[in-house]
C-alpha cells in the first residue's frame, strides 16, 4: 500500500467539518497538526506530484494566530487546511497555472472565493499542478511534469485539476479548490475516487480564477464528503459584486431535506449505450439498481443536441482562450523571450516559447473560429446550438429531479496512452461537457468499486441554481452507502 | 489652385469620429482613479494592466453620461446593449484586447443642426475603454497604463459633413454639449476630446463617393480646419494628376501644416469581435433613461431662451451669458438671490459692464480665454451685496462702480468696504439741504443763468454737490431737494 497515512485513509476523521469542530473546540492544535500533515505532504507528494509549491511560513504564521485565539461564529472552516489548484490568484502564492509562461509568478491579489475562506478562517497551505492553462484531461500537460494517481501510480490522475484532486484524495487537505471548464474537477475526482463538484454557472466568483473559457469556467471543489461540499457551498456560494458573471442568489444548505425515495433519475439511454469500460458500465448499472431499490424511478430521456457536444465546446472555449490568453505577452508579468529585435518577434518568440503545444492547439482553433468571415460558421453557430441545448436541459428537468451518466467513459488511462491524439483526449470529456454548456451544475460521484480495482466516478446533473440539493442528494446516496470514496 | 476653385469641379465629404474622455472619478470597466497627470502607473489596479484573473466591472456612472450625450444630440438609447472585445496585440492594450461596443452600440440616429439649419446625422455613439500611453525614450519603449480603461464614448457621424468650417462648427457643437453637460472636461490638449476626420472628395457628377482617408488625433479645432483643408488640397493634386488616393490613415504635422501617412488601411486588422462573456448584456430602462433626461444640466441653448423669456434678457445679453456655464450660473444666482430687490435687466447689465470686464481683466491676467475662467474676480456673494446695497439705498450706483473696482481685487465684503471708505450714501434731506444751501451760496453767478434759462446749469450744481461730499449724495434726493431750493431762490 502506497499510502498509509491515516490522512489518507480516514477522510471523515480528517473531513473539513470534523477538523473544524476540533480546532474550534480546542480539541486539537492547528499548528501540531500541521506539523504532521506537512510531515506527510513531504513523504508523499513526490510520488505523485501533486503540490506545486507548499506556503509552510505562510500556513504556520495563520495556524499560530488561530490557536492563540477563539474562533468567531462565522468562522465555519477554522484551522482547516486548503489546497489551490494554481490557477487561482493568492498573495504571494505561487500562480503558474501548470506553464512555462508563468513559471514562477507569484499570486498578486487575493480571489474572491479565496478571501471568503480566509474569512472562514481556512489556512491555505499552497498550491497544486495542473494541465497548463487548464487545458488537458490527464495534468500530463505541465511545466511541473505530469501527476499521477495514487491508486496506481502508472495512470494520470486525470485534469485539467489533477494536482487538487490528488492532495484531497491523499489527504493533503480535506477540500480543495479546482477549476471546471468542461470537465476538469468532475473528471480526476472520478479518476481519483472521491468527490468533485461544478457549482451552477456563477454561483462562486470567478474573480482571481485565470480565465480559459470565460462562459464556462467555475471554481469548484474537491472534498471527500457531502457535508463538506455544502459547507464549502456555503462559504463561498453568493454573489460578488467583482464578477459581473456572478449569479444574485446565495447558496442554502438543503442536508437532509433530499430523500432517494420518490425521485426520478434521468438517464440519457442512447449516450450510455456504447464507449463504455465494462468496469464503468457494471457500475453505472449498480448504481441504477441501488437507486431503484431505496425507492426512486428510472426514465429514460434523450437529449438530442447532445451529439454536438464536443464541437460546441471546442469552438466556444477554444474562441474565449484565444482572447484570454492574449494578455500573456511578456511586457508587464511572466515569460519573455530574450534577445527579440522588434516588437513582432518580442511577441512571436516570448508567446511560441512560453506555451506549450496544446495551448498553442486551443490559441490557433480559437483564433480560426473567430476570424472574419468565419465567426457565423463556427463561434456563432455555436453559441447558437449551446442555446438550444440549455433550453432541452431546462425541458427535461421538467420530467425529472437529475441526471444521470458516468463521469468519464473509462476510468484512469495509462500515462502516455491518450496524449499522442489529441482527439482521444477529448472524447473523455463527453459527458462532463454538457453541465457547463448548459450552466447546470454536475456532481461525480465514486461507485463503491472492488478492493484494489481502480476508481469509478458517476455523474449527477441538477436543474440551474439547484446547487444544494444535488449535495443533499449526494448525502443521501452516501447514507444509503451507493458511493463510497475509494480506498487507497 | 485653391480652395474655392477646388469646389467648383469637386464635393467634399467628410466624417468625424470622435472619442471623447467621459468625468467619471473612476475607470470603465475598474475602480481605479482615472485623474490625469499623476506619476506613471499609480492610478492602476489588476483590471487595467490586465493581472490574470482580474474581471471588468460597468461603471454605471459612466453609462448615464453615455445617456446624456445620446439624449443631447437626440439619439434613440438602446434598451439592450453589448459590450464586445476588439482583439489585437499592443503595449498599450494590457488585455491583447479592447472592450468597446460593436454591433450593438448604446445610442444610435441622432444629429446635430447647424447654425445654417443643415442637419448632420450621428449614425451612433459606443462606450469603450481607453489604452495606455506608449512613450519612447530613446532606444526603449516605456508603457503608462494609468490611462488604460478610463471611460470613452465614440460619437460617430454620417459623412454629411461638407466643409472644414462645418466640421469645425459640429465639433464645437459637440464640445459645447460635453462641457455643458457635464459629461467630459472636454480638455482637448489633455486629450479628453481627440477627433479623427475621414475625409474623401468626388466629382460633382460622380454619385460615389471617393476614397476615404483617416487624419487622425486632432486635437484642437484650429487644427482640424486646416488638416482637412490641406488634405482635400492634397487629394485634389493627386487626382488631377491622374493618380488614386490610397485608403490610409494620415497625421497631421501642425508646424508645417501638412497631413502624412501614417499607416495603410489595407492592412486592415482581423479585430474577431465577439461578445464579451464577462460581462452581461447592458440593460438600460425607460425609467433609467427619464432619470438622466430630469437631471440633465440645461443645453446653452436652452438656458439662453429661458433667460430671454424669463427675464426679459436681450438675445445678444442672453447668448453672451450662456457661453460660459460657470458665468450662466452666477448670473442666475445673482437674480435668484436679488428677486424683488433688483429687476433682471438690472443685474444683467451689472454683469454684462462690470463682471465681464472683470473678466477680460482675468483672462489677461491668467491668460484662459473667458470661456474658460471657472473662478470669478468678484464673487457672487460680494456681487449680490453689492447691488443690494444699491437698491436699498445706501451707496448710488456712481459709488457702486468705485466699490466693484476695489471688489475686483480685494476679498473684502462691499459692506465693509463701504464702511472702511465711509462711502456710506447720504439721504437725509437737512444734511443733502445743508450741501445744496452751500453750493448755491458759492455760486451766485451760475444761479442767476441758470433762473434766466441755462437750464444746462443744473448738472453744474449737481456736480459741485457731488464733488463737495465725495459722490456721496443721493442722486434722486438730490435732484429733487436741489430744484426746490432753488425755486425757492427763484422768488
Amino acid at each position: 500500500m502506497a499510502f498509509s497515512s491515516e490522512f489518507a485513509r480516514y477522510p471523515q476523521k480528517h473531513s473539513a467539518y470534523e477538523l473544524a469542530k476540533s480546532f474550534r473546540e480546542k480539541k486539537r492544535s492547528c499548528v501540531t497538526y500541521l506539523e504532521e500533515l506537512f510531515s506527510h505532504v513531504e513523504s508523499s507528494n513526490s510520488k505523485v506530484n501533486a503540490i506545486t509549491s507548499l506556503e509552510k511560513q505562510y500556513a504556520f504564521k495563520k495556524a499560530r494566530e488561530l490557536d492563540g485565539r477563539d474562533a468567531t461564529v462565522d468562522e465555519k472552516l477554522f484551522g482547516v487546511p486548503v489546497v489551490l489548484k494554481e490557477n487561482i490568484q493568492k498573495i504571494g502564492f505561487s500562480v503558474s497555472c501548470g506553464s512555462k509562461m508563468l513559471n514562477g509568478y507569484r499570486g498578486q491579489f487575493d480571489a474572491t472565493a479565496v478571501a471568503r475562506l480566509e474569512k472562514a478562517g481556512a489556512i491555505l497551505i499552497g498550491s497544486a499542478n495542473m494541465d497548463e492553462f487548464a487545458m488537458g484531461s490527464s495534468n500530463e500537460q505541465s511545466v511541473h511534469g505530469p501527476v499521477l494517481n495514487p491508486h496506481d501510480l502508472t495512470r494520470v490522475s486525470g485534469g485539467s485539476s489533477g494536482g487538487p484532486a490528488v492532495a484531497t484524495t491523499l489527504g493533503f487537505a480535506p477540500i480543495s479548490l479546482g477549476s471546471d471548464t468542461g470537465g476538469s474537477v468532475r473528471q480526476p475526482a472520478a479518476y481519483c475516487g472521491i468527490l468533485g463538484f461544478k457549482p451552477t454557472y456563477g454561483q462562486i466568483s470567478r474573480y482571481g480564477l485565470v480565465a480559459y473559457g470565460s462562459s464556462l469556467d467555475q471554481i469548484s471543489p474537491f472534498a471527500r464528503t457531502a457535508k463538506d461540499l455544502d459547507l464549502f457551498m456555503e462559504i463561498v456560494g453568493y454573489e460578488d459584486k467583482e464578477d459581473a458573471t456572478s449569479l444574485q442568489h446565495r447558496y442554502q444548505s438543503k442536508l437532509n431535506e433530499v430523500s432517494l425515495k420518490g425521485l426520478k433519475i434521468g438517464i440519457p439511454r442512447s449516450l450510455v449505450k456504447e464507449g463504455l469500460d465494462k468496469n464503468v458500465r457494471e457500475s453505472f448499472h449498480k448504481m441504477e439498481e441501488g437507486l431503484i431499490a431505496a425507492g426512486g424511478k428510472i426514465v429514460d430521456i434523450e437529449i438530442k443536441h447532445l451529439e454536438h457536444t464536443l464541437s460546441v465546446y471546442y469552438l466556444i472555449a477554444c474562441a474565449e482562450a484565444s482572447s484570454n490568453l492574449s494578455r500573456f505577452d511578456g511586457i508587464r508579468y511572466g515569460y519573455r523571450a530574450a534577445g527579440a529585435k522588434d516588437l513582432g518577434e518580442h511577441y512571436a518568440r516570448t508567446r511560441s516559447e512560453g506555451f506549450g503545444e496544446e495551448v498553442k492547439r486551443r490559441i490557433m482553433l480559437g483564433t480560426f473560429a473567430l476570424s472574419a468571415g468565419y465567426y457565423n460558421e463556427f463561434y456563432g453557430k455555436a453559441q447558437l446550438i449551446r442555446e438550444m441545448m440549455r433550453k432541452e436541459f431546462e425541458n427535461k428537468f421538467k420530467e425529472v429531479d437529475f441526471i444521470l451518466t458516468p463521469t468519464a467513459p473509462t476510468s484512469a488511462f495509462k500515462l502516455g496512452e491518450k496524449s499522442h491524439d489529441p482527439m482521444q483526449m477529448y472524447l473523455n470529456d463527453i459527458f462532463t461537457i454538457p453541465a457547463n454548456l448548459a450552466g447546470i451544475c454536475a456532481l461525480s460521484v465514486p461507485a463503491p468499486v472492488a478492493k484494489n480495482t481502480l476508481p469509478i466516478g458517476l455523474q449527477f446533473m441538477a436543474p440551474w441554481k439547484k446547487d444544494a440539493d444535488l449535495i443533499a442528494l449526494c448525502q443521501a446516496l452516501e447514507d444509503a452507502q451507493l458511493i463510497q470514496v475509494t480506498e487507497l | 489652385m485653391n480652395y474655392a476653385d477646388i469646389l467648383k469641379k469637386y464635393d467634399v465629404v467628410i466624417g468625424l469620429e470622435v472619442h471623447c474622455q467621459l468625468a467619471t472619478r473612476s475607470k470603465m470597466f475598474s475602480s481605479a482613479s482615472a485623474s490625469f497627470g499623476n506619476e506613471p502607473n499609480t492610478n492602476i489596479d489588476p483590471a487595467c494592466v490586465a493581472l490574470p484573473g482580474a474581471l471588468p466591472v460597468v461603471n454605471e456612472e459612466a453609462v448615464d453620461l453615455a445617456i446624456r450625450m445620446g439624449l443631447a444630440t437626440e439619439c434613440h438609447i438602446a434598451p439592450i446593449s453589448v459590450f464586445a472585445r476588439k482583439n489585437y496585440f499592443y503595449p498599450d492594450l494590457p488585455k491583447g484586447y479592447q472592450l468597446t461596443q460593436f454591433d450593438k452600440p448604446i445610442c444610435l440616429d441622432g444629429q446635430i443642426i447647424l447654425k445654417s439649419e443643415k442637419t448632420i446625422r450621428i449614425e451612433r455613439i459606443h462606450i469603450e475603454e481607453d489604452a495606455g500611453k506608449n512613450v519612447h525614450v530613446g532606444n526603449a519603449s516605456l508603457v503608462d497604463y494609468n490611462r488604460s480603461g478610463v471611460a470613452l464614448i465614440e460619437i460617430v457621424s454620417h459623412p454629411d459633413i461638407s466643409s472644414p468650417e462645418e466640421a469645425t462648427e459640429y465639433l464645437k457643437r459637440l464640445h459645447t454639449f460635453a462641457v455643458h453637460l457635464e459629461v467630459s472636461n472636454g480638455d482637448m490638449e489633455k486629450g479628453n476630446f481627440r477627433c479623427d476626420a475621414n475625409v474623401s472628395i468626388k466629382l460633382k457628377s460622380e454619385k460615389t463617393l471617393g476614397t476615404r482617408t483617416e487624419i487622425k488625433n486632432i486635437n484642437s479645432f484650429k487644427y482640424l480646419e486646416k488638416a482637412i483643408t490641406h488634405e482635400v488640397e492634397r487629394q485634389y493634386e493627386v487626382i488631377e494628376e491622374g493618380g488614386k488616393i490610397t485608403m490610409e490613415t494620415r497625421g497631421y504635422d501642425s508646424e508645417r501644416n501638412v497631413t502624412y501617412t501614417q499607416r495603410s488601411k489595407e492592412q486592415a486588422h482581423d479585430y474577431r469581435f465577439f461578445p464579451e462573456p464577462d460581462l452581461p448584456p447592458l440593460i438600460v430602462t425607460k425609467e433609467r433613461i427619464e432619470k438622466v433626461r430630469k437631471l440633465l444640466p440645461e443645453l446653452p441653448e436652452v438656458r439662453a431662451k429661458r433667460f430671454e423669456d424669463i427675464y426679459g434678457l436681450p438675445a445678444y445679453d442672453a447668448g453672451l451669458i450662456v457661453s460660459n456655464k460657470y458665468a450662466a450660473s452666477y448670473f442666475e444666482n445673482l437674480v435668484k438671490a436679488l428677486v424683488g430687490k433688483v429687476e433682471p435687466k438690472a443685474c444683467s447689465n451689472y454683469f454684462m459692464s462690470d463682471v465681464l470686464r472683470s473678466l477680460k481683466i482675468e483672462s489677461e491676467k491668467t491668460g484662459l480665454s473667458v470661456d474658460e475662467i471657472t473662478e470669478f474676480p468678484v464673487s457672487l456673494s460680494q456681487s449680490v451685496e453689492l447691488l443690494s446695497l444699491v437698491s436699498e439705498g445706501i451707496i448710488s450706483q456712481r459709488i457702486a462702480k468705485e466699490v466693484f473696482e476695489e471688489l475686483i481685487i480685494s476679498q473684502k465684503m462691499p459692506r465693509e468696504i463701504v464702511k472702511d471708505k465711509g462711502l456710506v450714501q447720504v439721504s437725509d434731506d437737512s444734511e443733502i439741504s445743508k450741501v445744496i444751501e452751500k453750493v448755491l451760496n458759492e455760486s451766485p453767478a451760475q444761479l442767476a443763468d441758470y433762473i434766466s434759462g441755462k437750464e444746462k446749469l443744473f448738472s453744474y450744481f449737481v456736480g459741485q454737490a457731488m464733488k463737495a461730499t465725495g459722490g456721496k449724495l443721493n442722486p434722486a434726493k438730490l435732484n429733487e431737494l436741489l430744484k426746490s431750493a432753488i425755486e425757492v431762490r427763484r422768488k
